[in-house]
């Protein structure tokens, strides 16, 4: 059963993912802004994440890239607005990839006995750019299910 | 992007009246009568949101003289929530990993 839980409500240009870890929001607030830490954890497997910049700062901007096993390269950058603490940090994000999508980021840390419940807000410009982000994180074995969906749509249905 | 026919499923679960429609058919088959009862909404608007319904696959519908009966198709649905499942997956390794990270740095201070 996967930990992380994503609600992605169909009409609604929104994404909340959620997760709790055992450890205090401190460490969590430093996994998300510590460009050491975060090469370690973020980002698909088969891929290599490096850091250019990440300013934690109200108007400081961020970027990072994505190097796949071809060489291809994926840009994403964007700015934060606010003073990034543990009390919640407020980035825009952008795909270089689809210029002028921006979407907004709100990741909070709630702690709770030792454990903390991360949530990450993402709200997009329309439920296209929504959908469009959920689609670049598809597997192989989804995209699978995708055609076989077609096909059970495709065939007739039993009402007359 | 999205086929035309993962959009009509999409569509036709964004209003709440068609999802109320939707778990009510969970329960069994059902005239617009009877799917009508606990709604303030005429027959005739439920009855549009049926053909919604049924155009997105969600629900067929027998032919019968009277009373015709509307079913609830759940494997369209269960399709449907797999298009988040890659999604899921993707973020729930990285926090897997995240996980593991966390223990390291938790490990190195108390040792």
């Amino acid at each position: 059963m996967p930990k992380t839980q994503i609600v992605a409500e169909p009409g609604v240009p929104q994404i909340v993912i959620s997760r709790e870890f055992a450890a205090p929001r401190e460490l969590l607030f430093r996994a998300h802004t510590d460009p050491q830490l975060l090469v370690q954890w973020l980002g698909p497997r088969a891929v290599t994440m490096s850091v250019e910049r990440y300013d934690v700062h109200d108007g400081g901007t961020w970027r990072f890239i994505h190097r796949d096993a071809d060489g291809n390269e994926y840009g994403f950058h964007g700015v934060f607005h606010g003073t990034p603490s543990v009390d919640g940090i407020v980035r825009t994000f952008e795909f270089e990839g689809a210029p002028s999508h921006v979407s907004l980021e709100t990741v909070t840390f709630e702690e709770r006995g030792g454990r903390t419940l991360v949530r990450t807000n993402g709200v997009f410009q329309s439920v296209e750019d929504r959908d469009a982000m959920i689609q670049s994180g598809m597997e192989q074995g989804v995209n699978e299910g995708m055609e076989r969906l077609e096909e059970l749509l495709a065939r007739p249905t039993t009402a007359a | 992007m999205l086929t035309d026919q993962l959009s009509a499923i999409f569509g036709a679960l964004a209003d709440p009246t068609r999802r109320a429609i939707l778990a009510r058919l969970t329960e069994g088959d059902a005239n617009v009568a009877e799917i009508s009862a606990p709604f303030k909404v005429s027959q005739p608007a439920i009855s549009r949101h049926l053909k919604v319904l049924e155009q997105a696959g969600l629900i067929s519908r027998s032919r019968r003289a009277t009373a015709r009966l509307s079913h609830l198709e759940a494997e369209p649905l269960r399709e449907a929530t797999a298009w988040l499942a890659g999604y899921r997956a993707y973020w729930d390794a990285s926090h897997d990993r995240l996980d593991a990270l966390l223990a390291a740095l938790q490990d190195d201070s108390t040792g």
